[in-house]
This record gives C-alpha cells, structure tokens and sequence, in this order.
C-alpha cells in the first residue's frame, strides 16, 4: 500500500542490508590478500568474528538490550572483518581477541553501541594494538612472488600452528612496501625498485599490496554503485593523498617520499578510502563536509606516512578525524530549504 | 565521635576527591604508570593536605575573606616545596621520575577546595581528620589506579619499591604473569583514562546497588500481604 502522505520515496536499505553488502565488498580484497599473503587473513577474520559476536552478545546481555535484534543487523561483524583485514597475517591468536575485543566492548558499547559510537570501532582496536605489541603488529607475511626456490606460502594448518602456538617462522615475515621504502632513503627510486625483490616483483606499489589495494578500490566501487555512500570521502581523500605525494615527489631519490600510484596502492589506502573512512556514524555528515573530512584524512596520511614514525597511517589520520567531524559538521551546516542561505552551527540545538 | 566516623566516610568513600568530586585528576592519570609513582605522589598530596588544613583551621579567624584565596594558596604551596625538598632529599629517584608532578601538588584543586570548604570553617581536629581521610582517599584511587596499570602493563606489582621504602623493599615485587610481553596502552595515557574511568563506574554501581537495597528494606511490610507485582496502573 502507498502511503498517502510523504515522504513517497522509500529506501529498502535496513542497516543488516548496507552491512551485507559492505562485507561482500570486502571479498575481492580478501581473496588478492589470500592468494598473495596465504590463509593467515582468512584465519584471522573467523577469529575476530567469533570474539566480536561473544563480546557484542555478552555486552547486549549486561545492558539489557535485545541480544537477537541488534546481531542480527551484521555491525559486530563488519567491524570484526575490517579489523581482521587490517591485521597482519598469521599474528598471534591473542592479538586478534585482544584488539577485537577492544573495539567492540570500548570503542563501540561503552559509548552506547552502534550509531552512538564518536570513533570507528576497528580503527580504535587497531590502534590499541599497534601502540602494545609493535613487535607482532609490524610484521607482515611475505608475499607469494618473493618466497625463495623451494618456499612456499604457508599451508592451512602450519598456519594454525603459527597463530596458536607463536611457532617462529622468520622467513615468512618481513616489513611492508611502505615500511620498506621509508628506510631505504639513501638510494635513487630505480635502485630501491630494482635492488628489493618486493619492489622488483610487482608492477607499481610492491609485489602482491597493490594487487590488493586494486581488490579494494573494486570492492569500494561495487558499493558506490550500489550507493552505499556518496562518492565525497574516498575521491577528496584520495585525490589529497595524490596532491600531497606529487609535489613532494621528485622521481629520482628514495627519500622524497613515494609517487602519488605508490601512495594509493599500497598500505591500507584503498581499505581505508572505501571502507573505513566512509563509516556513516563517525564521519562529516554533509556532503561538503565530507568533501573536507576525506581531504584531511589523505594529507594526514600522507604527513604520518612521510613526516611520522610509524609506517602506515590510515587508523591515525581516520581516528584524528573522527574527532574533528562534529566540528567539522559545525561549519558545514547545509542550506535548509526555503532560506536564503545555511547559518553554520545554529541551526541545530 | 560519629562527626569523625561521617567525615572520614565521606573522605574515603562518600565524597572521594577523585572518584566522586573529580579532583586532581591530572596527576591522577599522569604518574599513576605503576604502584610506587602512585604511592609517592599519594603519600606527599596526604603530608600536604594535612599540613595546609591544619594550618587554614589555625588562621581561619584572622584572615578576611577577600584575602582568604592567596592566603591558602600561599600556605599549601609552603608545604608542596616542603614535600618537594623532602622527597629530593630522600628519594631522589622517585622524585625525578615524578618531575613536575610533585610541584604541581599546588594547583591540585582537591586540597585547595578542601581548605576553603572545610578547614576555613571548622575547628583544628576535624579538619586534621578530614584532610587525613581526604589524603588517604584519593591515595586509595592512586593505588588501585597504578596497580591496574602495572599490572596489566607490565605483569607485576610493587615493582621499584626500593625508591620508596629503601633497599629493603628491593624484593617486594611481584611477578604475577610470567613471560608478559606487556599490554603498553595501560602503561601510556590512554590506560589511565580507561582505568580511572572503569573506578569511577564500580563506585556508582556500587552506591546504586546499595541504594536499591535500602530502598527495599525501607519498604514496610504489613502483616498478613502478599506480595503482588504491579504492571499496570488501574484507572489512570
């Protein structure tokens, strides 16, 4: 039956249908990080759903909310999946349940559970868990292309082995691209490129990262066409990156911090450009909002990645940001209809 | 007798300066990494809280209230560089890892509100007590603060007693995970926010747990009634 009076248009997305669709945008990247980097992210994500579905079901339970209803919209799960994509492959069992745990029971439901929460939950978890364990957080698992003769990715099972028992398996591990290139700063940009074998093997960004970045960026556009969000945050922030990598760029030497393409494929730039970043509860709500709130994350970015000590910068620019949205929403008030134009910050209570 | 019984309740539990009025919270969540900073920030707020409302008790009928503000402040930043020499003379280690702390003990608001809510206006004794129990109570959230850190930070207790209590105190610490690689947001900032926050929410539970439960002893029980639940109000 239409109803008579509006609104007329009505919208089928529930909040269980966009996280559907955003874990299935997920599955392009999941299976690039599967086949260069082997099962550990796989592992890694069944982990961090089944702490973050206990977690969310024990803190439903103690706050006397319906446990059933508020599982059932796949939120724990998107956090828990982003989270796991997010991690390095193969690292210990108790980081994972850590770092979960963390997002869902403080980041989210300390701060009133979902659509209450100021900070992306799996950023928050991530974050906590790169300033306690830097050892197993920068540690990364060699890409497929670079094992040496006789090597390969490990199986399903010694990677059990390696999550549950912390076997150690040095050859697997090694830093990342971003990691790599940051220290490599007395070289020319061909050299690095032809002298590192993750460099040498892959096309643009690093053996196999950009491959998986590409699974992203796919998975991002999937739910841009599937209007899951508006294309404001990821294009500001990426076209900011970009803009703050050229200048700096001079093509010749290593320590000038990486072309705009090898900023985009690598890290967690596309993971963050379309999946993190784009969280509707923690970002700028309007669109030149979020116009501003994605440009600030890329140059962040790119100040953490180049300027700062760590070398990925995604969670920290994101939940920098994350704090400056309800500012940011402040100034960008849009004109509501019939007036002549919008009165920043007074026309909410 | 009961006067001291209420204000040593209200110092330790009712009205505690960190867990309930709010106060001194920056040294509170900025040296309490591990028990012994807590100990010796908690024990040199207590010399000084003590001293500074004993003495705003004393001078309390001569000093006018235009000038009473200055005045106090004057007296608690005597004793605050008191404790400092001590304490540099004594447990120079310590000191140096407290830093700027121990002369910030002058700007911590619990002792000055203290001075102005209680000892401007009452007679010497209570006012030594109340600034005892004060003392104690916000040492007390010290304590249980720096120990959740340290224990989850680092998997001990009592660690670096020595710059406290002498060499003595050199095998007080406990391990009590071996093998910990150490959970480093407890040991940083953020850890302090979280456990100063988790207190603070055991307490109202608890008052909250204890009110429900008078509440229901205060309900008089007539003789003969059943008990019956209500769900619905008839007529309204």
């Amino acid at each position: 039956m239409q109803p008579i009076t509006s609104p007329h248009a009505h919208s089928k997305n529930s909040t269980a249908n966009v996280m559907q669709l955003v874990l299935l945008a997920t599955l392009p990247g999941l299976i690039a990080l599967t086949h260069f980097f082997g099962p550990g992210t796989l592992y890694n994500i069944v982990l961090a759903s089944i702490t973050a579905v206990a977690c969310e079901a024990a803190i439903l339970k103690l706050r006397n909310r319906p446990v059933a209803f508020y599982l059932r919209d796949y939120s724990a799960l998107v956090t828990a999946v982003l989270l796991g994509l997010a991690l390095p492959p193969y690292c210990p069992w108790w980081v994972v349940v850590v770092g979960t745990s963390t997002a869902i029971i403080i980041a989210k439901h300390l701060y009133g559970g979902l659509g209450y929460n100021p900070f992306n939950p799996a950023m928050v978890g991530y974050v906590v868990l790169l300033i306690s364990f830097p050892v197993e957080m920068t540690q990364w698992a060699a890409p497929r292309a670079i094992l040496e003769e006789g090597q390969s990715l490990m199986g399903p099972v010694s990677a059990l082995a390696r999550i549950w028992l912390e076997t150690p398996v040095d050859a697997y591990s090694g830093a990342t691209p971003l990691d790599l290139f940051k220290h490599l700063d007395g070289q020319t940009v061909r050299q690095v490129y032809d002298g590192e074998a993750l460099f040498r093997e892959g096309r643009w960004a690093g053996a196999g990262w950009e491959w998986v970045n590409l699974g992203f960026l796919t998975g991002g556009l999937f739910l841009l066409y599937r209007k899951v969000f508006t294309w404001h945050t990821p294009v500001s922030m990426l076209v900011a990156l970009g803009v703050m990598a050229a200048p700096f760029y001079d093509g010749g030497s290593s320590a000038s911090g990486g072309s705009p393409l090898f900023h985009w494929l690598s890290g967690g730039t596309m993971l963050g450009a379309f999946f993190i970043a784009t969280d509707p509860v923690t970002s700028a709500t309007s669109r030149r909002g979020k116009l501003i709130f994605g440009a600030t994350i890329g140059v962040t970015i790119y100040v953490i990645r180049n300027w700062g000590n760590y070398p990925d910068a995604v969670a920290f620019a994101v939940l920098l940001m994350n704090f400056a949205a309800p500012f940011i929403d402040y100034y960008t008030v849009p004109r509501s209809y019939g007036h002549a134009k919008a009165r920043p910050g007074r026309g909410t209570p | 007798m009961n006067d001291f019984k209420e204000i040593s309740l209200n110092g330790l539990w009712k009205n505690n300066p960190a867990l309930t009025q709010l106060l001194g919270l920056c040294p509170l969540l900025a040296v309490t990494g591990s028990v012994v900073n807590a100990l010796g920030l908690g024990i040199a707020t207590i010399a000084v809280l003590v001293g500074s409302n004993l003495s705003v008790s004393l001078i309390r009928h001569r000093v006018s209230d235009a000038v009473r503000l200055p005045a106090f402040v004057m007296i608690i930043a005597s004793f605050t560089t008191c404790a400092e020499l001590l304490m540099q003379a004594y447990t120079f280690e310590l000191y140096q890892i407290l830093g700027i702390f121990i002369p910030l003990i002058v700007t911590n608001c619990a002792i000055l509100g203290r001075a102005d809510a209680f000892a401007s206006r009452n007679p010497v004794l209570p006012s030594l007590v109340d600034g005892l129990m004060m003392g104690v109570g916000f040492t007390a959230v010290l304590l249980a603060v720096g120990a959740m850190r340290e224990l989850l930070g680092a998997g001990t207790l009592f660690a670096n007693m020595h710059l406290l209590f002498g060499e003595i105190a050199r095998g007080w610490e406990l391990t009590i995970i071996p093998d910990y690689s150490g959970f480093l947001v407890a040991v940083l900032p953020p850890g302090a926010f979280l456990a100063a926050g988790f207190l603070i929410a055991l307490k109202n539970f608890i008052d909250a747990e204890l009110k429900r439960r008078a509440d229901l002893r205060k309900q008089p029980v007539v003789r003969g009634s059943k008990r019956v639940k209500t769900t619905t109000v008839i007529g309204s």
